[in-house]
Order: C-alpha cells, then sequence, then structure tokens
C-alpha cells in the first residue's frame, strides 16, 4: 500500500480520539447525577473503547510488527498521541462534559456519515459500526443540552458557560494535513472542510433548542494534528499506562 | 381466616406475596431494610472497583471491568424500584444510606490496592454474593425473587471474569503472584464475613426464616462457600490465609478457623478503613449533580 503512513497516521487520530474520550467518560463512574447517567455514559465509554480497539488492531496490521493493540495504547507518550483537543478536556462539571459531548458526537455523526463510502473497506465498515453507536451518543448529548439550556436559570447558566470555554477547542477537530491531502486523492478520507458547514448546523440547531447562545468565534486552540496538547494529557496517560509500564513483561 | 393467617398459609405454600397483598409490618420493615441495604450494596460497591477503571492494564480488562460495574449499576436501579414497591421512594432509601441508617455490605468498605483486588473481589465477593443471591431466589417476596433471578445470571460471568484475573496473575511472573496472593490474604476473612454473624449470634434471623425471606441460614451459605472456592485457590496455587482450614471427612465439608467478629462489628458500625470514604462520595456526587436532577425536572413540567 503506498500511502500506509498516511492512512497509519490516520487511524491513529481516530482510534485516540476515541480512546481518550472513553477515559474521560469513565471518570464518571460512581459520580453520575443519577444512577441512569451513571449508566449511560459508561455506555459511551464501552462502545468508544470498543472504537478504539477495532483502529488499534487494523494499525497492527497494517504495520506487521507485531504490535498489539494494547502496545499501541499503553506504549506511547503524549507526543505520539493525535486525539482531538476536545476529548482530553477534563470531564467539569456534569455540563462541560455534556457539551464536550454534543461538540464530538455532532462532528462524529456527520465524520462517520461520510467515512462510509471511504474505499478503503475496512474504514467504511468501521464507520457503518461506529455510526449505529455515534447516532446515540448525539441524541444522548443533545437531549442533555436541551434539558439543562431550557432546565432552570443555574443550569442555562452553566451550560452556556460549559459552550463559551470548550467553543475555542472547536476548530482541532477540523485541522487538515499532508496525510489528509494524500488520503482524501485516493479516495479513502474524509474531506473536513465540507464536514465543518454540516456539523455547525447539527450543533446550531441543538443550543437553538436549548434556548442557549451560540459563542463568537474567537482565538481557536489547535495542535491535535501534530500532537501537541494541553497539560491535561500526560496525566491522563500516566493514569492509563501506570501498570503495563511498571511491569512490562508481565501478561493481565 | 385472618389476613396473618392468610400470610402465613401463603409463605407455607410457596405462594409469592406481592406489593399489594397484605403483608405484616414487621414482614415490610424486614424487607425495606433487606432490599435496600441490597440495592445500597450494589452502589457503593461501584466505588472499590471504579477505582481501578482509569488503571486497567489491558483494553480487553478495562471494558470487561467497566461492563461489571456498569451491570452493578443496573442491579441497583433494578433493587431500589423493586424496594420501592414496599412503599418508600429511592430518595428515602438514598436518604438513609447517607445519614448512615441503612447499611451495605461491609465488604466494600475495603480499600481495593492492587489489580489483583480486582480478582479477589470479582472471584470471592462476587463468589460469596451469588452463594446468596441464589439461595435469594426462593426468598417469599415476588419482586425481590425476581430481581435475585436476572442478577444470578450477570454474578456468575463477574465471579468467572474475577477468577481469570487472579488466574492470569497467581501465575504470572512472581510479582504477580506475590499480588494475587496479598490479594487473597486481605479479602479471604471479609469475604467470609459477608455471611453476617453465625446462626446462634444473629438476632434477626428468627423473623426471617419463619417469613421465608431467608431460606438458608448464615452459617450454611458460608460453609457452602468455603467449600466450592477452597479448590480453586489450590487450582491456581494460592493459599487460603486460614492455618485451621481442614477437610472434615465426616462432615464432608472444610473446618475453619475462628472468625474475627471484632473487626466484622467495627466495621459494620462504621469504623473499617473506607466507609467514611465511600459515605463522602456517594454524598458528594449527589450534591454536585442536584442541579442536573433539578433542570431535567424543570425542564419536564415544562414540557409535558
Amino acid at each position: 500500500m503506498e500511502n500506509k503512513e498516511a492512512l497509519v497516521n490516520y487511524c491513529l487520530r481516530i482510534g485516540d480520539s476515541s480512546l481518550v474520550l472513553a477515559q474521560r467518560l469513565a471518570e464518571w463512574c460512581s459520580n453520575g447525577p443519577m444512577l441512569e447517567e451513571d449508566i449511560a455514559l459508561t455506555n459511551i465509554s464501552l462502545d468508544l473503547f470498543g472504537q478504539s480497539r477495532m483502529l488499534y488492531n487494523y494499525i497492527a496490521e497494517l504495520n506487521g510488527k507485531g504490535e498489539t493493540e494494547d502496545s499501541i495504547a499503553f506504549g506511547r507518550n503524549e507526543r505520539a498521541f493525535y486525539n482531538v483537543l476536545l476529548s482530553e478536556r477534563p470531564n467539569g462539571h456534569f455540563g462541560d462534559t455534556i457539551v464536550r459531548g454534543l461538540l464530538v458526537d455532532a462532528f462524529n455523526f456527520h465524520f462517520y456519515t461520510q467515512l462510509q463510502n471511504s474505499k478503503n473497506e475496512t474504514l467504511a465498515a468501521f464507520a457503518e459500526k461506529s455510526l449505529k453507536e455515534v447516532t446515540y451518543h448525539l441524541r444522548h448529548s443533545s437531549e442533555w443540552v436541551v434539558r439543562l439550556g431550557d432546565g432552570t436559570e443555574e443550569s442555562k447558566e452553566k451550560v452556556q458557560a460549559s459552550l463559551n470555554d470548550l467553543w475555542k477547542y472547536t476548530d482541532d477537530l477540523f485541522e487538515m494535513n499532508e496525510d489528509d491531502i494524500v488520503l482524501v486523492a485516493d479516495g479513502i478520507a474524509i474531506d473536513l472542510t465540507a464536514i465543518k458547514p454540516l456539523w455547525l448546523e447539527t450543533v446550531t440547531s441543538v443550543v437553538k433548542r436549548a434556548t442557549l447562545t451560540l459563542p463568537e468565534n474567537g482565538y481557536m486552540h489547535k495542535g491535535s494534528r501534530k500532537a501537541v496538547h494541553s497539560e491535561y494529557l500526560g496525566h491522563l496517560l500516566c493514569d492509563m499506562q501506570y501498570l503495563q509500564r511498571a511491569y512490562p513483561d508481565a501478561k493481565w | 381466616m385472618s389476613d396473618l393467617d392468610k400470610f402465613l398459609k401463603k409463605i407455607e405454600n410457596n405462594v409469592k406475596i406481592e406489593p399489594k397483598d397484605w403483608m405484616p409490618d414487621g414482614y415490610r420493615k424486614h424487607l425495606q431494610g433487606q432490599m435496600s441495604q441490597h440495592a445500597h450494596s450494589e452502589v457503593i460497591g461501584m466505588q472499590p472497583e471504579g477505582n481501578w477503571i482509569s488503571r486497567a492494564p489491558s483494553l480487553r480488562a478495562k471494558v470487561i471491568l467497566l461492563a461489571k460495574i456498569q451491570d452493578e449499576a443496573g442491579h441497583g436501579q433494578y433493587l431500589y424500584s423493586a424496594a420501592e414497591t414496599l412503599g418508600k421512594s429511592r430518595d428515602e432509601y438514598i436518604n438513609e444510606l447517607q445519614t448512615r441508617k441503612a447499611k451495605y455490605s461491609s465488604i466494600f468498605n475495603y480499600p481495593t490496592l492492587t489489580w489483583a483486588d480486582m480478582g479477589a473481589v470479582g472471584w470471592l465477593v462476587d463468589g460469596a454474593a451469588i452463594v446468596n443471591q441464589v439461595s435469594l431466589q426462593k426468598t417469599s417476596y415476588g419482586p425481590y425473587s425476581r430481581a435475585m433471578v436476572r442478577i444470578c445470571k450477570e454474578e456468575s460471568f463477574h465471579q468467572r471474569q474475577g477468577y481469570e484475573i487472579i488466574s492470569h496473575m497467581a501465575l504470572g511472573t512472581p510479582e504477580q503472584k506475590e499480588m494475587a496472593q496479598d490479594a487473597l490474604n486481605r479479602t479471604w476473612w471479609p469475604s467470609i464475613m459477608m455471611f453476617g454473624p453465625h446462626d446462634a449470634d444473629s438476632a434477626r434471623s428468627g423473623d426471617a426464616m419463619k417469613w421465608g425471606i431467608k431460606v438458608e441460614s448464615n452459617d450454611e451459605l458460608r460453609q457452602r462457600f468455603i467449600d466450592k472456592t477452597v479448590q480453586q485457590a489450590e487450582l491456581i496455587g494460592l493459599t487460603i490465609p486460614d492455618p485451621d482450614l481442614k477437610w472434615n471427612e465426616e462432615r464432608g465439608s472444610y473446618d475453619f478457623g475462628e472468625i474475627n467478629w471484632d473487626e466484622f462489628w467495627a466495621v459494620v458500625n462504621g469504623d473499617g478503613p473506607c466507609n467514611d470514604q465511600r459515605i463522602d462520595h456517594h454524598i458528594k456526587a449527589h450534591e454536585e449533580g442536584r442541579w442536573v436532577r433539578e433542570a431535567a425536572n424543570a425542564y419536564a413540567q415544562k414540557n409535558n
């Protein structure tokens, strides 16, 4: 395969974003506002872990160097992780988590809708399966944004602040680099500039239903395509990778 | 025939008592206590296992653990609903938990210190819970009995998954084996205490047996658990930390050493290593979620 390296990088980006967000959502376990939400957030987390595992296994197969899903997840440092910046944002309060969810889920929904048509059969099948899952994720986050936005004065104020805070990480979702250019030309990857208006339309309609205000576009943080992250990621990885790092010879 | 006679007749004939049936006040109170304690145990039990989700050593182990804890949340939800049929709301039950009027299984007041504890908890704690819950499938209150049938199916998976974790470690590197034995050493005695005091010292057991809430005694259930677990430990080369443990040919069961009841009562009465931590954690999550629940209620009222 000619553009194997670009394809591997592309899969890492998707897989890492799922993994890091899954790890974040799992932190809600026993901390949800009600048991039903512990269960719902765990469901989403489990779906995302599943997605990352599929892509890591595919990467291992593409590289053919004896890697495993675990060596890929637990063996890399923060400067080799390509997850989008939103995925590593701390959970904050429930409203922060829900808004982060909406922004990522809306992206994933449109991204996987289009990736189903990828000429790479593995990615197309992966997208088809993932779309079913993220459709539910998007419904979950949208309904909660509406409830919180149109709930009480307090919840409206909180969730509006979450939206304003997280907005500055949204352009990072749509960054494209040389890998995208090569793979888009081959019909494998998705042109993210075409996704952006669809994403904005979905987010805008939820924000409107929630009686919230769409933030102004100010300064936008980027960097995930170059694996340049916030300080939060290193701590998340420390925690996640501790046993594999401490006992490299052990099988679990 | 009086209401009480009709009630006792049903118990005698193994006819389940249903929410709208007449029942003695003591029966209702006993069940409210036992079922809510069971529900609280599922929910508080999410904390010691949740302690290791972020650090699970493989992605497979992580999703198995996460799914297991999710099952427990589901069991809690299901048991609260069943307990609500006795005329008390989930909010009231939760309030009793947070004000320490209600108990939960004391085993969750011990810390999970290493990954091997995820094995020991699944193997021993879920293993002990299953023995108890299989017996409770025959309990006289319909909603509780049906909840147990459903829950037992999932618990047996959990027990196997826990045993798999501890087996891998017991048969792994020397460090892993040490962690596995250490986890067994710490979890063994608390897990056999899970069955409660000896029958002779169990104050509330009498009524519960008479009413068919309990169908087997604490000591019978404890013995069954020990008998099935000893061999599982031997199979993977771990040693049960009880020098008095010995096969008794005559009884066809294992004899075992004296349980430290001082420790048991200290933990039940709030002085275990994690009692404060578990309740504080529950209260904190509950308080932090208050504005979310209020918003959901306000939204539902505006839109119904």
